[in-house]
């Protein structure tokens, strides 16, 4: 029995990257015209880049709920510097706004509160969205390396709690974070004095192994995955476990051609084969699905 | 600086095997920390950690000498797979531990609700790098204790000491992460093992050492080389964020990341023991016996002096660390960053 997919929902996470003010702008601008339903915004990777774009923030809420998109705020992925905490403290204290914790400082100013679970929050169980729904949890996007077994089990429970469950079918994986700025390393710098050279790789700054064999793509003090994740042929799967939002990672290829290919695959228009050779036009790197079946992350496990 | 008045902090150390435990136990160790046979720990390697019979005599045998056990079941259980981490908990509860290290949100609400008594710390697998992280899961489970994650200056853990109500316990020697611990899924990405769910990271199955016809040396984790070695040079183990890379641009192939060095704080112990730190953290549970002794004699030896005024002795412990090179890490400075 194929699920009908059509109330499945489509979001947009926030830009990992560093992109300027002008880029980021536009990215929005033809975002709002995109079909679709969420936005979440704000810096969830490093908190010096936060001073040069925090004041677009709210003309981009605005712009983008106009548009009939729901806009969620992200908050930092790792808390550290006094700066940081203020950062997410005062987030978390925006009222009228959903906002999506990213680690468990934002869960100490969010509990009680109706608030999002984010990616980079460790909620690997049922046990763990169980307790953290009592606590005012009102959604859950998961770990990019759940499989689809641990992902069936998330959907049942957040099923039954009444939860909206999301994962990533779109973009390059984070893989890690680290205290360390490896973007300053490269150019033998530190995080102190960055001088913002990730801003030269939009998409990232790709590592190869010795042998020339593209790998890990660093930004910042982020480690992500070469490969782009491209779940689009899961995702009627991922729905009838009970998903009910995918999100896709922002690129710099087209992200709303990138949106449509997959709004057309769920309202049943496209089928997945077509839409990913499409998709791959605009992709920073070849696709891969390896986590959901369990596989090394890199691979592509060829659809059936 | 002199130790008067000052909390002398008790000695963490690692233990895979029973007799690495009676050994840590017998050279000074104030607790010892250990895992179950299984993904409930983050040192889940072949031949490495306790059955339950083992644990339990371990017990015994620790606290005849004085000295207590703390159990790490500190990976995070996939959805639907959680019995397994509450039969580790049952266990562990039943052999009378002293504490239990954990990571995961719902198993630690399943120990506060269900064994109110037990004693929790908060393992660096939770990655609780600020007061309000580590105030969270002291306000909803009652953990007594947080292990600071390797990226935090010393300056900042006299901080974040000032601003929790828990103590708290620090690593000083051995194996240095590069990432955010229990945020890092390279191994998985790699090998299809998951560092977080199934406890390992860069399984030695995964693990190839290939020469070739010159007597160079080229390390791999799955498909992908993490560094080569001229004939003679030393050959580090293949963990994927101490391996050599091109960036693009770059000329040469560099340590992305880091270097394949060792966390030695020794030098530091004085400023670390004035920021409060509670508890002094050995790494190492997949290390020798013979490895576990020197160390945890020498750190022993370095407190006992401290703690009767004289001057702190630095242990020369270069020959046992990773490529047989040392870093103060984060904790020196912001510099590290």
């Amino acid at each position: 029995m194929r699920t009908d997919t059509h109330a499945a929902k489509l979001s947009v996470g926030p830009i990992l990257f560093h992109w300027l003010e002008e880029k980021k702008l536009d990215f929005y601008a033809r975002l709002a015209t995109a079909p679709i339903d969420t936005v979440y915004l704000g810096e969830v990777v490093c908190s010096k880049r936060i001073p040069l774009f925090e004041r677009c923030y709210q003309d981009i809420a605005d712009m983008l709920e106009k548009a009939g998109k729901k806009v969620v705020y992200s908050t930092l992925a790792e808390v550290m510097i006094k700066y940081d905490r203020q950062t997410v403290a005062g987030i978390c204290s925006l009222r009228n706004t959903l906002v999506e914790a990213n680690d468990a400082s934002a869960l100490y100013h969010l509990s009680e509160k109706p608030h999002a679970l984010g990616p980079f929050l460790n909620v690997y169980n049922e046990d763990t969205l169980e307790f953290l729904v009592g606590k005012g949890a009102v959604h859950v996007t998961l770990p990019y390396e759940l499989n689809r077994a641990a992902i069936a089990s998330m959907g049942e429970k957040a099923e039954k709690l009444g939860v909206g469950l999301e994962i990533q079918v779109y973009g390059r994986m984070p893989l890690a974070l680290s205290a360390r700025c490896y973007h300053a390393r490269a150019q033998g710098r530190v995080k102190d004095n960055c001088q913002f050279v990730c801003e030269q790789d939009p998409d990232g700054m790709d590592l190869k192994t010795m042998e020339g064999r593209p790998f890990l793509s660093i930004n910042g003090i982020q480690t992500l995955s070469h490969a782009c994740l491209n779940l689009i042929h899961e995702m009627q799967e991922l729905a009838a476990m009970g998903v009910t939002h995918f999100r896709l990672s922002p690129h710099t290829g087209d992200m709303v051609e990138t949106a449509r290919l997959f709004r057309a695959v769920l309202d049943g228009e496209l089928c997945a084969t077509e839409a990913t050779s499409r998709l791959a036009a605009h992709a920073p790197a070849p696709f891969a699905n390896g986590f959901y079946y369990q596989k090394e992350g890199y691979r592509w496990i060829r659809p059936t | 600086m002199s130790s008067k008045n000052l909390h002398i902090p008790e000695l963490v150390c690692p233990a895979g095997t029973p007799a690495a435990l009676r050994v840590a136990v017998d050279a000074g160790a104030d607790a010892v920390y250990c895992g179950f046979q299984n993904a409930t720990n983050a040192r889940n390697f072949p031949g490495l950690n306790f059955t339950p019979q083992e644990l339990e005599q371990g017990v015994i045998y620790a606290h005849a000498r004085g000295a207590r056990i703390l159990l790490a079941i500190n990976t995070f259980p996939p959805a639907g797979q959680t019995d397994l981490w509450k039969q580790a908990v049952q266990d562990g509860i039943r052999f009378g531990v002293d504490a239990i290290i954990i990571a995961d949100i719902g198993l630690a609400h399943h120990i506060a609700t269900k064994y109110p008594e037990q004693r929790l710390h908060l393992s660096v697998q939770a990655g609780a790098s600020s007061p309000e992280a580590i105030r969270y899961y002291c306000r909803e489970f009652g953990v007594k204790r947080v292990v600071l994650p390797r990226i935090l200056t010393v300056a900042e853990i006299k901080t974040i000491h000032d601003e929790i109500p828990c103590e708290i316990e620090v690593f000083i020697f051995g194996n240095i992460g590069m990432m955010a611990e229990g945020r890092c899924s390279l191994t998985n990405y790699a090998t299809g093992i998951s560092t977080n769910m199934d406890g390992a990271c860069s399984p030695a199955h995964a693990v190839k050492y290939e020469e070739d016809a010159r007597r160079n040396l080229t390390t791999t984790l799955g498909a992908f080389t993490i560094d080569r070695f001229a004939c003679g040079e030393q050959a580090g183990y293949p963990t994927i964020c101490k391996g050599r890379y091109y960036a693009a641009g770059c000329k040469d192939p560099y340590y992305a990341f880091e270097e394949p060095v060792s966390l030695n704080l020794a030098s530091l112990l004085p400023e670390l023991i004035h920021a409060g730190v509670t508890a002094l953290k050995i790494e190492g549970r997949q290390r020798s016996r013979a490895y576990v002794h020197e160390v945890v004699a020498a750190f022993r030896r370095a407190l006992d002096e401290y703690s009767a005024g004289r001057q702190l002795p630095l242990p020369d412990l270069l020959a046992l660390t990773e490529g047989h090179r040392e870093t103060l890490g984060a904790f020196a400075g912001k510099r590290w960053r």
